[in-house]
């Protein structure tokens, strides 16, 4: 599915320090029953935004109206662990989101967000916690994540850090371009290759 | 250059590499269950493309199907209406599809190796991060998301950075009730729950040598929950002689020729790993664990480690036991369970329902406890019957459901209510995994025997010494 190209983004940003998220909390499996890509927000960190009752916890950073409208979110080590399901990147998405920053991810859920055209930006653990601070101390705290550059910045003091993506998938996410095209693109190349299998 | 058996499989199947990118990846086989595949196959239509190799996919529903009465309609319309979408997407395209009640139907990752389409040397992958599973086989096998599941069904391929390796040997021989799970909730203990994260991993020494190929799968399968993209051990003649005679497995001449390359399938003497990690067997005591994510597993009979001991945020551990209502430095013996799930791609194996048997034959299921014990297939069904094990499990106040993911992930009817303790041979201690606030123990097959007896978590060694 095509998403929106990537180029500079500049926003406020949710927190969400608690480290090892899990799949399993980014949407829960019970969520994961539709057979079409859309609305996936209305349940994105469902049984942490809301009471069993649904009622909104008004405690949780995704609830706070002070970061309402963030494109960023700035997650805890180890964030999207578990499950390969690729409606969590789908709700990231879908909240509005286009950029997860992070001190680690686990891989198959940075792999479905570059996929879906949200930036996975790792950063090193003391500036994740610099992010945390500033966001704590001013919600209204702007980052830059510049694509382009690799380099994600606090705009109010202007403390950065470079991050790494592989050039292919820069592109990619530059362009809005994806995997199948190119991957059809070479399909004589492969069906050489298939013929060339034993099994 | 010396070669590990991970570069040979996966350097064999680099149809080219991108500069600075990715390798484009080519995929022998591939898994189809209905929760991840729909919107790949709209995907697929949406652009006009086909499905270029329909024999290399196999459709098994398995996530959301109930594990009771499986021979009437789906009452969830909306688990119904999955399932109907992977049966329709198969028929269009040509993929063999096992749905509810044919006789080849079950966890996706336990009938693929029964039906021989898992295979040595082969790379597999299915949306589902459980699909490490098969590298129990020397096969490279891993999950993927939905839109990699679109690129396989299109292409056949998909675009995937070499991982980094890493190898964990554990050497020695195992004690009395320490099973293949609590090898593998011992390494993701030391491990934690993301210390493989960026690797892939073979696991080699005596244990997994000795190991069936039941055990095997199990460590395997595990693999991911300590952030690795898959685990894998070398073919033998254990694998060999699992595979020979399968349906799906090659024949005749076709098998020798397979055999030939299989047996090339294993890490050159001198070969280098990114990391390596050596184990003791005899460190190792049947497991649980106590919090939220499965590298927080203890030897059964230790205490909750202090926060104070613990790697990592002290605020997202507290957090953890929190919602699992423990304190630090609590006994995990003795607390009182409501739930034991047996079954699982980790777990849902005739090995497992045999383990779980030598300790409750004889024995009465607690009162206080709800077990629901769920084999990974039909053929698992069958053969279970076929030992009798069907017997001593109706004897001991039990009752056998049918195949499916079940409880694992409760998307279809078998969820634990909240706040509900449940012992589960599965893979998974997330918060509201089993259930929304639901609160998971891991653990294997033994322990989750001996505590459906006891109607507390319990030491199955106490049980095992008894009845020796």
């Amino acid at each position: 599915m095509a998403y929106d190209k990537f180029d500079v983004l500049t926003s406020t940003a949710y927190p969400l320090p608690t480290e090892n998220v899990d799949t399993d909390q980014i949407i829960p499996a019970r969520f994961l029953k539709a057979t079409e890509r859309k609305d996936f927000d209305i349940n994105f960190f469902r049984d942490w935004r809301f009471e069993q009752d649904g009622t909104p916890k008004a405690d949780f950073p995704l609830n706070k109206e002070i970061y309402a409208g963030s494109k960023i979110l700035v997650g805890g080590r180890n964030f999207g662990s578990g499950s390969s399901r690729e409606h969590a990147a789908w709700s990231v998405y879908d909240f509005g989101l286009r950029c997860v920053i992070s001190s680690a991810f686990a891989d198959i859920f940075k792999n479905n967000c570059l996929n879906v055209g949200v930036l996975p930006v790792q950063v090193s653990a003391e500036f994740a916690d610099t992010l945390f601070a500033a966001i704590m101390a001013d919600p209204k705290t702007e980052i830059n994540v510049d694509l382009p550059n690799q380099k994600v910045t606090l705009v109010a003091t202007g403390e950065s850090e470079s991050f790494v993506i592989n050039t292919y998938k820069k592109d990619n996410m530059l362009n809005g371009f994806d995997d199948i095209d190119y991957l059809k693109n070479i399909e004589n190349e492969i069906s050489a290759f298939a013929e060339s299998r034993p099994f | 250059m010396a070669n590990t058996l991970f570069d040979k499989v996966w350097d064999s199947h680099v149809v080219r590499q991108v500069k600075d990118g990715p390798d484009v990846f080519f995929i022998d086989r591939h898994f189809i269950h209905e929760v991840t595949s729909p919107v790949a196959f709209l995907g697929l239509e949406s652009r006009g493309n086909s499905v270029v190799y329909p024999a290399r996919t196999f459709a098994t529903a398995d996530h959301n199907t109930p594990t009771i009465n499986q021979h009437l309609p789906v009452a969830d319309p909306l688990s119904a209406n999955q399932l109907d979408a992977l049966e329709n997407n198969a028929k269009k395209h040509g993929i063999s599809h096992w749905g509810l009640g044919d006789v080849n139907n079950g966890i996706v990752h336990v009938v693929g190796p029964e039906n021989g389409i898992t295979l040595p040397g082969a790379t597999i992958v299915c949306g589902d991060s459980h699909t490490s599973t098969h590298g129990a086989f020397g096969a490279i096998a891993f999950g993927i998301g939905t839109s990699e599941v679109e690129m396989v069904l299109s292409t056949q391929c998909i675009m995937q950075p070499k991982p980094k390796s890493m190898r964990i040997n554990v050497n020695g021989k195992l004690g009395l009730g320490v099973t293949p799970k609590d090898v593998a909730l011992y390494i993701i203990a030391k491990q934690t729950t993301s210390g493989a994260t960026g690797f892939f991993v073979e696991y080699a020494g005596d244990v997994f040598e000795e190991m069936t190929m039941e055990g095997r799968m199990t460590v395997c399968n595990l693999s991911i929950e300590m952030g690795a993209r898959g685990g894998m051990i070398a073919p033998d003649n254990k694998t060999f002689e699992y595979l020979k005679g399968r349906a799906q497995t090659p024949k005749g001449a076709d098998w020798d020729k397979a055999m030939k390359y299989w047996e090339t399938l294993y890490t050159e003497e001198n070969a280098e790993f990114d990391v390596e990690f050596t184990y003791e067997a005899s460190d190792i005591e049947p497991m649980i664990t106590y919090g939220t994510n499965p590298g927080m597993g203890i030897g059964v009979s230790k205490s909750i480690p202090l926060a104070e001991n613990v790697e990592g945020g002290v605020e997202t551990y507290k957090k953890s036991l929190g919602y699992m209502s423990f304190n630090e430095g609590d006994s995990m013996i003795g607390k009182e369970i409501d739930f034991v799930f047996l079954g699982s791609c980790t777990n849902g194996r005739i090995e497992d329902f045999r383990a779980f048997c030598s300790i409750v034959e004889g024995r009465k299921k607690a009162d206080n406890v709800t077990a629901w014990l769920v084999p990974g297939s039909h053929k698992v069904v069958d053969q279970i019957n076929e030992e009798g094990l069907d017997k001593i499990i109706t004897d001991a106040g039990f009752v056998l459901r049918e195949p499916g993911c079940s409880a694992c992930l409760a998307m279809n009817d078998d969820k634990i209510p909240s706040g509900k303790l449940s012992v589960s041979t599965s893979n998974r201690n997330f918060e509201g995994r089993q259930g929304p606030g639901s609160r998971t123990l891991l653990a294997s097959p033994l322990v989750a025997a001996a505590s459906a007896v006891e109607g507390v978590v319990t030491d199955p060694r106490t049980i095992l010494n008894a009845n020796a």
